[in-house]
């Protein structure tokens, strides 16, 4: 291994008093190398974004590096005065962020934002510039470079808008690049292409690129060497391949062994024959928008929507964002209205109930949301939020908290924290409420849309858990919104892949998973970061007796 | 909860607010007992110079009314005059903007259209023409302001209905079953009431504005020992007993000033997002 | 040209506005006790019922509410606003007159808020929570916690009475027979009180948007962006944030001009000006409904114009406008 370009030693990082612990960072010693992608991996709080912070010094105000140095090249960057830190900045270390929406001004053109990198550093005249734009723009393959030189933020997708980021990291041709969370915000087949444009480009430049992730499937698809850290610590640190495969420290284990497989769970043979108990028949949704004086636009969320759910089942929904996915759980819910179709639950058509049949009907169909922060009343007690829909229904309230307590404890909260208001739990703790919250109402079917996207992925784990757990012991039917394939593998008995509207396959999950019959379904499927890694996982975790000897280093 | 009374607590400005404000208010409390008598009547030789020691520690006004009275006297109507037409206003406000908000379609368009007609309109020139209408005793002149200033109350509450109708938890209200009108009012409304109630003090503060123009232009009820009705007799002096306009201007720039401090107190204590710790 | 046509849409979207502002007005003037003739007549010391029949006949009261509403829209159409009673002219002459003095007040007092205000809430925010931010902020709450028509009274104290400095009121040395360039600094010089005092409140609103904007923006994304780049703090905030910042301040001048024709009816009485504010408060005074009518209609279309230029100046400076965002 060559002398390292960037390394990090000792560090810490103080938080401001007040905040839940004291430290962002705590001793952490980290190098880098010209020519290797370092993954930082790790869950929310582990102080990995906080790393590439501190490296650019864009700290937010009250957090300070208390000790240790950052070296390139021979100085410490914490020591260097803010102007000699700015021309470090962007030319010798270049960074893309997480949200392409936000990342932007909005108000200036693509070009010109990132011309300004050339304006900063170097003496180039606007010609130029222009030039090298042009250039950089061919480079991250955006597909109309002349356009997108004079496109506002807007008018570009979220890939464009981190193509664009790239350029912008790249123009002065870094040493290194720190990509914090650079795909999160993307769908997964964007994703894919967003990583190997960046793959090509450190291996053509000989880059060194600093890659923060939570997703362990990214890991896999580009790290050279992986960091694993928690709670401001590095608890792991090691080539990809033997973190990967051979964790040392059981924190690591965990989390790899919390990542679902995407080959699909074996599942009972039960379900596939049952009567159904949900049938979607011809939904279509379509939305308008513009007023009196305004142009017309209309959009086809759903078209033409004909599934069926088998009693006792899950039926799982996937789709990358705009497929239309969410639409049709708001409309199987009632909280948008169909404008054809029918949605069959048992005897009834829910779409032609009039909105005050529907609330009677309401407690037949309850749905579990995604935000576990938006979704529950913050000024309302846990226990009151589930006793809330028997309230409603006509329960007295001394019977609906009795009931709150036995949910509670049935969705493996303790019942006595009913007392407690939302913001006293964590993210997979309030999911469990709005958990409880909708099987309060004993409904027949549960529409979960995308429950667990906003969970770490340990907490994810668990919630998918009780999930089957719960759907088994209740005889539930369930209808599970997703755009994350490897979960969608592990909870769905049956697979509708959504896109642009339409429902494109549909089938039992091993059968979409093994053998997927139309394109985009491969496409996606293709896009599933780390796929051939998790393969292996799997494969090991069913035969143990191998581990030891499955490596070849 | 005590988490925002410590943070206001630990305000200074917020806390002067709130010592001027329970200073306006004790000086309203306490104008009955310290000057029983009509601050209207005659009390001695007019405009005499404010001589602190002496029998009129504030001076008299140009018809020899007691200036010290007719502050004490003067900080009641404010008072009075904020608190009434504030409440009407936002309580208009808040029902107009729930009901957009959570609706949406025609009843917005409609409900939208009669707020923009009152924010096209300049609200003083509305007053004017409601008191020209109504006439101009106090009851007249509260109600008239509280008419005058709903649309911004009516907008802000729409606003935070727009973003909360679509919260999941909304959603999940609505899914469970819920009445439209429980959902509005005891799911939303909480949630949309701090920014509504913190505006509640800009609202008092223009309202106590708007009512000492009024009156300084005697165009509000001239038997009341309002602010803004001696600062309007003490401009025919200006020249020379300037005090007489300057005192009254000054109560009620001090009554004005701790209403938008304990507002903007409450604002920082409510709304902690500045303060907020960056996350880890 | 999509802005264009976008402002368009936003202006005819207000004449119904429009129409809900007269015909409420219209009516409401008809719960009035009295009418102009009883006024003229008791101007006159008292008259004849004969006489007061005919004059309601002259001025077309004679007739129900509604038809009165519907020939004064029918009229209003075609710019007729009707005749003052009490200045025995045509309303629309009599507010042309008046006029062109409100529009320089609210003008020069709007331009120096605005311009004020974003220097110093900028400074402000630069300097959170230094004794430059404390200081602005402060003056800012006591600006706008300070009536209006008492700055300008004070002010005429100081500066006329005391200094001698500033003249106390009215819109120019009448009968001094200025012309051309010496009129005109002659009108500024007698403006500068009004203007500042009507800025004044309006300049604390500005600075304290533009103080809260300036933050909001400084925290988000693209300003650490621009930082990532290695662009020195005043290139942030000139290039990146300023505009930003600047598109909140810019939607309050079209939401404050109603709010500022109502200041100037204060303001033009204290400084004894001949706008249309102090029109408008002679016309209560002497309850003279259809010169009230119009400047109400006069304000509305000036504030819904003042809203069409807003709208403009938004699109130039936000490109989402237009592209339906």
């Amino acid at each position: 291994m060559s002398e390292p370009l960037l390394s990090i030693e000792n560090l810490s990082v103080r938080l401001p008093s007040g905040a839940d612990r004291s430290h962002a960072l705590n001793d952490v010693s980290l190098t880098l190398s010209a020519g290797e992608i370092l993954c930082v991996v790790g869950e929310s709080g582990s102080g990995k974004s906080m790393l590439a912070s501190t490296v650019m010094r864009l700290l937010p105000p009250g957090v300070t590096a208390s000790s240790g140095r950052v070296l390139m090249g021979g100085t410490d960057l914490l020591t260097l005065s803010e102007p000699e830190m700015r021309r470090v900045r962007g030319a010798r270390i270049g960074m893309i962020f997480q949200e392409p929406m936000t990342a932007l001004n909005p108000l200036l053109r693509a070009g010109d934002q990132v011309g300004e990198m050339f304006a900063i550093h170097t003496d180039l005249d606007k010609a130029a510039i222009r030039e090298k734009v042009l250039a950089l723009f061919r480079e991250v393959r955006l597909p109309d470079p002349e356009a997108a030189l004079r496109a506002y933020p807007h008018e570009l997708s979220g890939g464009q808008r981190q193509r664009v980021m790239i350029a912008m990291a790249l123009a002065l041709e870094p040493a290194v690049l720190i990509a914090d969370e650079p795909t999160t915000a993307l769908d997964v087949t964007t994703q894919a292409r967003i990583l190997a444009l960046i793959e090509d480009i450190q291996k053509r430049r000989g880059m060194a690129v600093l890659f923060i992730t939570h997703d362990f499937g990214v890991v896999a698809e580009i790290a050279d060497r992986v960091a694993v850290m928690q709670h401001g610590l590095l608890v792991e640190e090691g080539p990809a391949e033997a973190v990967l495969n051979r964790p040392q420290a059981e924190y690591t284990k965990a989390l790899i062994a919390a990542v679902p497989p995407l080959t699909p769970a074996e599942r009972r043979p039960q379900g596939a024959d049952a009567a159904p108990i949900l049938r979607i028949e011809n939904v279509s949704k379509t939305y308008r928008s513009g007023g009196l004086f305004a142009t017309k636009r209309v959009t086809h969320a759903v078209k033409d929507v004909t599934l069926s759910l088998p009693q006792g089942t899950t039926l799982g929904v996937v789709g990358e964002s705009g497929s239309g996915k969410s639409t049709l759980a708001r409309c199987i819910i009632r909280l948008l209205d169909t404008d054809e179709g029918s949605i069959q639950l048992g005897d009834t058509d829910l779409a032609a109930l009039s909105r005050s049949e529907m609330r009677r009907e309401a407690r037949r169909i309850q749905m579990v949301f995604q935000d576990p922060y938006a979704s529950l009343n913050p000024r309302r007690r846990a226990g009151e939020l589930v006793a809330q829909g028997p309230m409603v229904h006509g329960m007295g309230r001394a019977e609906a908290l009795a009931k709150a307590r036995d949910l509670f404890a049935l969705v493996g909260l303790d019942p006595a924290a009913i007392d407690r208001f939302p913001h006293e739990f964590s993210g997979g703790q309030r999911q469990r409420i709005g958990l409880a919250r909708a099987l309060a109402l004993e409904p027949e079917v549960l529409v979960a849309d995308e429950p667990v996207s906003a969970l770490d992925v340990s907490v994810q784990a668990q919630v998918l858990r009780l999930l089957d757990d719960l759907r088994d012991r209740l005889g539930l039917s369930m209808v599970f919104i997703t755009h994350d394939l490897r979960v969608a593998a592990q909870i769905c008995d049956r697979i509708a892949v959504m896109k642009d509207g339409v429902v494109v396959e549909e089938g039992i999950t091993a059968e979409v998973f093994l053998a997927p019959k139309h394109d985009y379904t491969r496409a996606l499927l293709a896009a599933v970061p780390g796929r051939d890694w998790s393969a292996k996982a799997a494969e090991r975790a069913r035969q143990p007796g191998r581990m030891a000897t499955a490596s070849p280093a | 909860m005590t988490g925002s009374l410590a943070r206001y607590a630990k305000n200074p400005a917020a806390l002067l607010g709130l010592v001027l404000l329970l200073a306006v208010i004790a000086m309203a409390l306490l104008a009955p007992i310290l000057f029983p008598k009509d601050p209207l009547s005659l009390a001695g030789r007019p405009l005499q110079w404010p001589d602190l020691g002496g029998r009129f520690p504030l001076g008299t006004d140009n018809s020899g009314r007691d200036i010290a009275a007719q502050i004490f006297h003067g900080a009641q109507v404010s008072l009075l005059i904020g608190l009434v037409a504030t409440t009407i206003s936002i309580a208009i406000g808040i029902v107009v903007g729930a009901l957009a908000g959570f609706y949406g379609g025609w009843i917005d368009d409609a409900l939208m259209r009669v707020t923009e007609a009152f924010q096209t309109l300049p609200n003083f020139l509305l007053l004017l023409v409601l008191v020209a209408v109504f006439g101009s005793d106090i009851t007249t002149v509260t109600v008239a302001i509280g008419l005058v200033s709903w649309p911004a109350t009516a907008r802000l509450t729409r606003a935070e209905f727009l973003t909360l109708r679509n919260r999941e938890f909304v959603q999940a209200c609505r899914v469970l079953g819920m009445g439209d009108l429980r959902i509005i009012f005891r799911e939303i409304l909480p949630n949309a009431l701090p920014p509504v109630i913190v505006y509640a003090s800009v609202v008092m503060a223009i309202a106590i504005l708007l009512e000492s123009a009024l009156a300084f232009l005697s165009l509000s009820d001239p038997n009341i020992a309002s602010w803004g009705n001696l600062i309007g007799a003490g401009r025919n002096v200006l020249r020379v007993q300037w005090y007489v306009s300057a005192i009254p201007g000054v109560a009620i720039l001090l009554t004005v000033l701790a209403v938008s401090l304990v507002g903007q107190g409450l604002n920082d204590a409510l709304n902690p997002r500045l303060r907020r710790n960056p996350k880890p | 040209m999509t802005i264009l046509s976008l402002a368009l849409r936003r202006l005819a979207a207000s004449l119904p506005t429009l129409v809900i502002i007269l015909a409420g007005l219209f009516l409401l003037l008809q719960l009035a006790p009295g009418d102009t003739v009883d006024a003229l007549m008791a101007q006159m010391g008292g008259g004849d019922p004969a006489l007061a029949e005919e004059l309601r006949r002259f001025y077309g009261l004679d007739i129900s509410a509604l038809a009165q509403l519907g020939r004064y829209l029918l009229r209003l159409v075609q710019f007729d606003l009707g005749q003052s009673a009490i200045y025995g002219k045509p309303v629309a002459q009599v507010i042309a007159e008046r006029l062109p003095v409100t529009l320089l007040l609210m003008g020069s007092s709007l331009s120096l808020a605005f311009a004020a205000g974003t220097a110093l809430g900028i400074l402000a925010a630069r300097q959170l929570d230094r004794w430059p931010d404390t200081l602005i902020s402060t003056l800012g709450l006591i600006f706008y916690a300070t009536p209006s028509f008492w700055f300008g009274l004070m002010g005429i104290v100081l500066f006329s009475i005391t200094l001698g400095w500033l003249p106390s009121g009215g819109f120019e040395e009448v009968g001094a027979g200025l012309t051309g360039l010496d009129r005109a600094l002659d009108i500024a010089w007698h403006l500068v009180l009004p203007t500042v005092t009507l800025a004044l409140i309006f300049l604390a609103t500005y600075l304290r948007i533009m103080r809260a904007s300036m933050l909001e923006v400084m925290s988000l994304d693209f300003v650490r962006t621009a930082r990532a780049k290695g662009l020195a703090e005043t290139g942030v905030v000139v290039r990146h944030a300023l505009r930003n910042a600047m598109l909140p301040m810019v939607t309050l001048i079209g939401l404050q001009a109603g709010t500022m024709l109502g200041g100037s009816v204060v303001v033009e009485s204290v400084f004894a000006l001949p706008g249309l504010g102090r029109l408008a408060y002679e016309s209560v005074v002497q309850r003279d409904l259809n010169t009230l009518l119009g400047i109400v209609f006069v304000s509305a279309l000036l504030v819904i114009v003042i809203n069409f230029l807003v709208d403009l100046l938004y699109g130039q400076l936000d490109p989402r406008i237009g592209a339906g965002r």
